[in-house]
């Protein structure tokens, strides 16, 4: 049984902590969303580094990149819905297509707000941000590659995404696991069918490996964390090492990781069996996170089905 | 302050070499926005020359002022500015619109000069209150300077900025309104209500002054007098005429983005004389 840990929504601002000890230049930028982005702490350690700009994303996004502008290394804190769709020509003009490296933090991403509705769902959010250039995508699948994000983030001179969600996620990585922006990561090997996920999901990919295994059946579970610049490579030897792929992603079935992963192989002229795990084409189900996951076979269970049945298929 | 030109009489030919250049640079590309940028043309002429401390030589000085044009489709004036203030040579306007040129139709930072990427409107404000921060937290010595349209007003992320300018008090930025009163479409006052101007920005926390945005000396003394309130950002509401300069072309709104024919070219250069 794997250990479940914080939400990485905490080890982003624990991170960011320990990085702002060291650098008076660390702004954090929040519209009215410290305390569902964790920050509470950080606010009160560093009260001149944070800068609230009030419940205004487009505003959030353009001073975010005036800050940067002079100097600062900016963190713009804003739930992940909000930010990406009410500040996407900011994030397009101010952010991505002027050079401004900052770091966009999308919180709460995906269905972690479930409960609330679809005003507060940020299925689209991937799918917006992958259209715009000059932005590097990333969604960590747990509290190592959350922490290691953060800091590539930090380090990076081109724009950021990071998109967060609120559960506590569990321990895929052991200490050897090394981290790199655009470089997969094989969470479990495997021969038969492979499982590329990120953020949430990998961890429901991985029991769902798991129960394919009592059925001698041998999945692959690859971490996709960065989604733009995509691991090209790492897709490619999923297919063609393994036969069949299955992507997975907290995110609508358009636009997303399965999409870049199917492009991808389109364009390699690999023909493998293939489905798209993801928030279907319609009004999407109430209910939360895990609620809706599961409904759209987003689960232990539900991906093991598909597993099998795109297996038959292979088959047929 | 620069004070390149020393008297106004001077600063008032470069306005007239100004506006005869856009033109130029315009038919040229056979493409533009006209009227807007003769209407904004003193004030560009007044900041550069005049007012704020940033130039070619000191242009990768953190303590440098900033200039952000909001509104980016007056971008040939801004262009003709910078050539003349000494960013990039004459000849690199006529490449204005041409393919691989990075002289596009509004502003980007691969031009010389050029701070932030603008166009999309509604966005130069919030962006300047970053920038205004950001020298608030260092105690940095320098302004913000930001050229704003009167039918951007119409986006709601200006009043986001405005609130937050205010909220924070930050009496180092200058946001300056091309008031010319007419959009694309028609007066700005039909396409979407403006007025009361004044006292809207004053309720949001600003300290408001008006001018005549063709008055270089009255402009002078006024952008160079910030803060005009402690603790208060500053805007000055220019009254401008759209089409400035060309008789044919003030106050009509077809002016936007037209460009002129031969002949109205030629006579839009022959009342744009140096005397």
């Amino acid at each position: 049984m794997l250990k479940e840990e914080k939400p990485n929504q905490i080890i982003f601002s624990e991170t960011l902590m320990d990085l702002a000890a060291s650098d008076r230049n660390i702004i954090v930028t929040t519209s009215d969303s410290r305390g569902s982005g964790k920050l509470v702490p950080f606010s009160e350690a560093f009260p001149d580094q944070i800068i609230e700009t009030g419940i205004a994303e487009q505003n959030l996004v353009g001073i975010s990149a005036g800050l940067a502008s002079a100097g600062k290394n900016v963190f713009a804190v804003s739930p992940s819905c909000f930010l990406t769709a009410r500040a996407l020509e900011q994030i397009k003009n101010d952010i991505a297509y002027s050079d401004h490296p900052v770091r966009l933090v999308g919180i709460s991403a995906g269905v972690s707000y479930g409960d609330l509705g679809s005003t507060h769902h940020s299925i689209h959010d991937l799918a917006a941000l992958r259209a715009i250039n000059n932005l590097i995508i990333i969604v960590p699948a747990d509290n190592f590659e959350t922490r290691e994000a953060v800091k590539f983030a930090y380090h990076s001179r081109n724009p950021v995404f990071l998109r967060f969600g609120k559960k506590p996620m569990y321990t895929l990585h052991n200490s050897e696991t090394r981290f790199e922006a655009g470089k997969a990561i094989t969470v479990r090997e495997g021969s038969d069918l492979a499982f590329i996920a990120n953020g949430e999901t990998v961890y429901r990919a991985l029991q769902a490996a798991m129960l394919l295994e009592v059925e001698n059946i041998d999945a692959r579970v690859v971490s996709m964390h960065t989604i733009k610049p995509l691991d090209r490579q790492a897709v490619i030897n999923a297919a063609k090492e393994c036969g069949s792929v299955i992507t997975v992603e907290e995110h609508f079935i358009h636009g997303g990781l399965g999409e870049a992963c199917a492009a991808t192989l389109m364009e390699a002229g690999i023909s493998v069996p293939f489905r798209i795990a993801g928030i279907p084409d319609e009004y999407t189900v109430t209910g939360g996170q895990n609620d809706i996951l599961s409904h759209y076979g987003i689960s232990a269970e539900g991906l093991r089905d598909k597993a099998k049945k795109l297996l038959q298929l292979q088959t047929q | 302050m620069q004070n390149t030109v020393n008297d106004i009489a001077s600063l008032e030919k470069k306005s007239v070499m100004y506006r005869r250049q856009i033109l130029k640079c315009i038919k040229h590309a056979n493409k533009g926005h006209t009227a807007g940028s003769l209407s904004c043309t003193d004030i560009l002429n007044v900041l550069y020359n005049r007012v704020m401390n940033v130039s070619p030589n000191n242009f990768s000085d953190p303590n440098r002022d900033r200039y952000i044009q909001s509104k980016g489709h007056s971008v040939e004036a801004l262009y003709t500015v910078l050539s003349d203030v000494g960013f990039f040579p004459e000849s690199e306007l006529y490449t204005f619109s041409k393919y691989q040129s990075h002289f596009v139709g509004h502003p980007t930072r691969k031009v010389p000069g050029i701070e932030h990427n603008t166009g999309a409107l509604g966005h130069g404000l919030s962006v300047s209150v970053g920038l205004a921060l950001a020298a608030k937290l260092d105690k940095a010595p320098f302004k913000v300077y930001t050229l704003l349209g009167d039918g951007e007003l119409a986006e709601g992320s200006n009043w986001e900025a405005m609130m937050a300018a205010g909220h924070y008090g930050l009496d180092n930025m200058l946001a300056i309104i091309d008031y010319n009163k007419l959009q694309i479409t028609g007066p700005v006052d039909s396409v979407l209500k403006v007025e009361p101007l004044r006292e809207k920005i004053e309720a949001f926390g600003w300290e408001v002054q008006e001018t005549d945005g063709h008055n270089l000396a009255e402009m002078e003394q006024l952008f160079s007098s910030i803060p005009f309130k402690a603790g208060k950002p500053n805007l000055v509401i220019a009254h401008t005429v759209k089409g400035k300069g060309v008789s044919f072309m003030e106050n009509n709104h077809v002016w936007h983005h037209k460009v002129p024919d031969d002949n109205e070219y030629a006579t839009a250069l022959d009342e744009l004389r140096l005397e």
